[in-house]
């Protein structure tokens, strides 16, 4: 198993680049979350030129609508959604500078691509693992979208978010490389 | 003729949401441990242990094991000597308003598939219900989360596709769900019946214990096929690679037409939540 990595935001291109598809990375800082229906809000801004209510320069979305906190907590259980329902919109916020995406599951070719363009990584969090990550959350704000509730757009300060590099800033796919290794070793 | 107060449907409902959430059922537990000692990929161990780990700390914290609750899916066994003082669904989405706001868990539902306005209390549920004999009510709770309900799949084969047809689209919808819908998965599959019918069969069949076989040995025995071959397409925990992709398949079949054989296969993530209550 490859070493962990501590990794602070925010995460320069140079930082980007120093990580390998496969490279256990353990987070800390301050990211952003976002899903579907807050995504859509994002790239309806850009469409009509208006300002985004967040600088993506350098910064890391998490794909996450975390449960409701309860009372004393930063947070609910809050992993990763599958990502690949953010792929229509991943290129143009990659252009804007976004940095790195937190998430679960294949990402497009048209994503991967830009990602390449724009040195850029995608993180897995282990999925169905909401309990543990929020152990990570010290802090969660409410940004932007209040009204999409769980898909509001949150500023969440991490410490140690255990992630696993999955598609790097060179097109290196763990989803390709992991179930080729463990079959070639039959 | 025995009368039930539909309040005591809200307070179990309601009640069911805590372990619904927080508790992984024993028989997934087990299973998970047993996987983790067969894996022999480090990651895949390391992945299994962190599985097993939030499942500890979710119940111990209350804290919801999935930050996707669910959709609420209830399979309703009504006896026929039971009389119920007013709507038993109204009394059941009640539950559901309730325990999903008492226990912080996250509400998931939208009224429109287009408008998408969230409901801000996860109901509807989903209810399914049964007549049987008796003067009892059966009620199973199922928190279906939509990352695996996403990437579940139905397909009308044509009898000559036969077994093998139906092995191939199983292998196939694993395959495209890999990392997607949260492996390691239980794979519910529907065979038979009608293009309605043979989705519902794969979905109670996700309610099988894991470590339960299909009663029927010709069933039985395709159910060890598949999670054998399914566990050599290598996606392992998460998709990082590994032995386990599945810890159990379970098939319902179900009479259906000369011309037709419906299959349905829903994919269900490792966070495998549902409850019982008898009343």
């Amino acid at each position: 198993m490859a070493a962990e990595i501590y990794l602070e935001t925010p995460l320069t291109e140079e930082k980007a680049r120093s990580l390998h598809a496969g490279d256990r990375v353990l987070l800390s800082g301050s990211i952003f979350t976002l899903r579907d229906a807050g995504h859509a809000r994002l790239i309806a801004a850009l469409d009509k030129g208006e300002e985004l209510p967040v600088d993506l320069q350098d910064a890391i979305i998490f794909y996450v609508g975390p449960s409701p906190a309860a009372p004393g907590k930063a947070i609910g259980s809050a992993g990763p959604t599958s990502s690949y329902r953010m792929d229509p919109y991943t290129p143009r916020l990659l252009k804007e500078g976004l940095r790195g995406m937190i998430g679960k599951g294949y990402r497009s070719e048209e994503v991967v691509a830009a990602m390449k363009e724009h040195a850029a990584v995608y993180l897995g969090a282990i999925g169905g693992a909401g309990a543990l990550i929020s152990k990570t959350v010290s802090s969660a704000e409410v940004l932007a979208y209040e009204d999409l509730g769980t898909e509001a757009l949150r500023r969440l300060q991490v410490k140690d978010l255990p992630l696993t590099v999955v598609i790097d800033s060179e097109g290196n796919n763990l989803y390709e490389t992991g179930p080729a290794e463990w079959k070639a070793g039959l | 003729m025995r009368t039930i107060d539909t309040s005591i449907l809200t307070d179990r409902v309601r009640e069911m949401c805590r372990p619904l959430a927080m508790e992984l059922p024993a028989d997934v537990k087990a299973c998970l441990e047993v996987a983790r000692s067969a894996e022999n990929c480090t990651t895949a161990v390391s992945v299994l242990g962190d599985i097993l780990d939030n499942a500890d700390l979710a119940d111990r914290e209350s804290i919801p094991m999935c930050q996707d609750t669910g959709a609420a899916v209830v399979f309703l066994e009504v006896g026929l000597d039971v009389h119920f003082n007013s709507d038993p669904y109204a009394a059941i989405n009640e539950g559901i308003r309730q325990g999903y706001e008492k226990y912080y868990l996250r509400k998931s539902v939208v009224a429109d598939p287009l408008r998408r306005v969230n409901t801000g209390d996860n109901t509807p549920a989903f209810i399914n219900t049964k007549l049987v004999p008796g003067d009892k009510v059966k009620i199973t709770l199922m928190a279906k989360g939509f990352g695996s309900e996403n990437m579940s799949r139905l397909k009308m084969l044509m009898p000559a596709d036969g077994r093998q047809g139906v092995h191939d689209f199983v292998l196939e919808t694993v395959s495209m769900a890999g990392p997607n819908a949260c492996p390691p998965f239980m794979v519910g599959v529907g065979i038979g019946g009608t293009f309605d019918q043979v989705a519902l069969a794969a979905k109670r069949s996700l309610l099988r214990n894991l470590d339960s076989k299909h009663e029927d040995t010709y069933y039985a025995e395709f159910e060890s096929q598949l999670l054998h071959d399914i566990n050599q397409l290598g996606v392992g925990p998460q998709g990082f690679g590994g032995r386990t992709t599945a810890l159990a398949v379970a098939i319902e079949a179900l009479p259906t037409h000369i011309a037709g054989l419906p299959v349905a296969v829903n994919i269900q993530c490792h966070a495998i939540r549902h409850q019982e209550e008898i009343i």
